[in-house]
């Protein structure tokens, strides 16, 4: 195992010593004092894991192809951004726009995330990337999405708190997203509505909390005791008629 | 100079505050080191602090930082000041060599008190003072009021806010709560009275966004006096305040929900009381309506604010620790200063973060913030 100290680095100092890192092999690195540096394991191909101490900075994850990223803290904004492959597991809570317009691999937040969690995600063939949120989400979850699963559980939420906020699922044109408990008819984006659960997603959805119990702890069947809502869109393309309509 | 309408540089802004709620002082360095490590968020354009209870010594004066392009706009500022006002004291605002810092203007500060007979009948002295910073900035040539309020003050250029911050020596002054901005204001070019915050009397704003409802604002705005010199869209979030808070008396929530106002399909939900509140709020201030991606912070004598537009287009941590709160940009900015906040959070699109201070008597004055109770 590699330690590295983030302290006071400049974020290109940083993640050039991290790529140097995983250029020499090396396949386990911790990173502690991560204070707001961005761009960590963006665009790197690999199998390395890396541990990172503290807040790392915005637009971590991008492009990422493959590491495995265990966050002990929370999260800024646009984590996995366009990532193709690999595993994020954040101990902690998530910014805004989290797995933006992701394309593979897949995102467990223990706690929150904040506004567009899944924006534009999409799925091709056999790939098909997953954020899993312990908490609550933001507005506009899932807007736009096109492909993926995204699933909230809801978990240890106050009484004036709501398991996902408005708009949810707005412009959303292919993908799944299963929430614990009801969604309020009004809180749904246009293009969404709600389904019967099918016996593969279930399969899909206890795979999911299993993994999410594997990580953070919990108990797997207390979570999967209350019953899930399947959303999905109405269409695939909601939009083809917007501009050029007959 | 180029200025608005003759150039155009695209966006990105950091903002930071920190208040000690209890009204305890400390320095500048906590809120220097929170906005540089949002370095990247900035472009060097623009930088600038608000900071509260740094005056206690001439905390009944009216604090006037003035900065001048020219000898001119100071005699025409100061002939001014001293007909109309008691100035307690004068002096050049300290500055510090600082290598980054090109070409600043002079900057100067005056604690004066509206001279009692130049009071039109019924005008009181914040009205007066109003009054005086729209004419000076309006009509003196090269000046401009950067702040004109009781026991604060404001320092802003262009440059990155550290170096701003350094070169205004504010690791040597004590204030309650300091703001502070990094960037520019977005879409019009760098000049020293362009910076953030934007102030009046003790209100000031700090912005990440745009407001595209500007030339709305703006026209309304003008209908009652004010005048918007600064080029540039977050001047008109200061003037609104003033003007819904301290002009119609609007409790603090109300004037919150005329900025960032609810979606008319979430009034419809509401009770009939409050749907009839927020509907009249529409009606009468929907010129006040905020539209556009925006994250600010308003400071003023009573505390800090923050406030999203309602879509959520910008980021916003808060977080606490003791008698303190912090808000920033990005969690990163607060941990830098406060490694392990007792509870950290984003708030939601529309909904505030209020932190008034707990002796209001003893820092603020007059004016006591009221609420609504709408929702928060």
């Amino acid at each position: 195992m590699i330690v590295l100290n983030a302290k006071g680095l400049y974020y290109r100092e940083l993640n050039s010593k991290i790529r140097e890192e995983i250029a020499t092999g090396s396949q386990d690195i911790v990173v502690k004092n991560v204070n707001g540096q961005r761009y960590i394991g963006d665009g790197i191909t690999g199998k390395a894991r890396l541990t990172l101490k503290g807040t790392p900075g915005n637009d971590m994850a991008a492009f990422m192809n493959g590491l495995e990223l265990f966050v002990e803290g929370n999260t800024q904004d646009s984590i996995g951004n366009t990532m193709n492959n690999g595993k994020i597991v954040v101990h902690g809570s998530s910014g805004d726009t989290v797995g933006y317009a992701m394309r593979g691999g897949e995102i467990y937040i223990r706690g929150n995330g904040g506004y567009r969690v899944g924006i534009h995600m999409k799925e091709y063939q056999e790939t098909i990337p997953a954020i899993v949120l312990g908490g609550k989400a933001g507005d506009f979850l899932g807007e736009y999405m096109a492909g993926g699963v995204i699933v909230v559980l809801g978990l240890d939420l106050e009484e004036s708190e709501e398991i996902v906020g408005s708009y949810c699922g707005t412009g959303m044109h292919g993908g799944v997203m299963y929430i614990r408990g009801e969604v309020d008819g009004y809180k749904l984006g246009k293009e969404v509505k709600v389904v019967a659960l099918t016996e593969k997603d279930h399969e899909q959805i206890n795979r999911y909390v299993k993994d999410y119990v594997g990580y953070f702890g919990g108990s797997y069947e207390d979570i999967l005791a209350k019953p899930f809502s399947k959303l999905i869109p109405y269409n695939k393309r909601p939009y083809g008629n917007l501009y050029c309509g007959w | 100079m180029l200025r608005e309408g003759d150039v155009r540089i695209p966006s990105g802004c950091a903002i930071s505050g920190i208040i000690n709620r209890s009204g305890q002082v400390f320095s500048g360095e906590d809120i220097l080191q929170s906005i540089a490590l949002m370095h990247d968020r900035s472009n060097g354009l623009g930088g600038g602090f608000a900071a509260y209870g740094i005056y206690p010594e001439y905390e009944d004066y009216y604090a006037f930082h003035l900065y001048y392009e020219g000898a001119e706009g100071r005699e025409q500022t100061e002939s001014y000041l001293n007909y109309f006002f008691h100035v307690a004291e004068s002096g050049e605002i300290p500055t510090k060599k600082t290598r980054s810092i090109k070409n600043p203007p002079l900057a100067w500060r005056y604690f004066v008190r509206p001279k009692p007979s130049y009071l039109l009948e019924e005008e009181n002295e914040d009205e007066f003072v109003v009054r005086s910073v729209m004419y000076i900035n309006a009509e003196c040539k090269g000046a401009f009021v950067v702040s004109s309020g009781k026991n604060m003050g404001a320092f802003k250029g262009v440059g990155y806010p550290e170096d701003i911050g350094e070169y205004f020596c504010l690791d040597k002054y004590h204030g309650y709560s300091w703001t502070a901005h990094g960037r520019f204001p977005t879409n019009t070019p760098g000049w020293w009275g362009g910076a953030h915050p934007f102030t009046l009397l003790d209100w000031s704003i700090v912005h990440n966004g745009e407001i595209s409802s500007y030339g709305a604002n703006r026209r309304f705005l003008e209908m009652y006096g004010y005048k918007l010199s600064m080029q540039t869209d977050t001047e008109a979030i200061t003037y609104a305040f003033d003007y819904l808070v301290r002009k119609q008396q609007l409790p603090m929530d109300v004037a919150i929900a005329t900025l960032a106002a609810p979606f008319w399909r979430d009034i419809e939900r509401m009770n009939s009381e409050k749907r009839a509140l927020l509907k009249a709020v529409r009606a009468m201030y929907g010129n006040l309506l905020m539209n556009g991606p925006f994250s600010i912070i308003l400071g003023s004598s009573q505390g800090l604010i923050a406030l999203n537009d309602r879509l959520k287009l910008r980021s916003m941590v808060a977080a606490t620790k003791g008698e303190f709160l912090y808000l920033a940009s990005e969690e990163s900015a607060i941990r830098e200063v406060c490694p392990q906040p007792e509870k950290v959070w984003a708030p939601r699109g529309g909904e505030p973060v209020i932190a008034t201070l707990e002796k209001r008597g003893v820092q603020g004055y007059d004016t006591e913030y009221e609420y609504a109770g709408l929702s928060y």
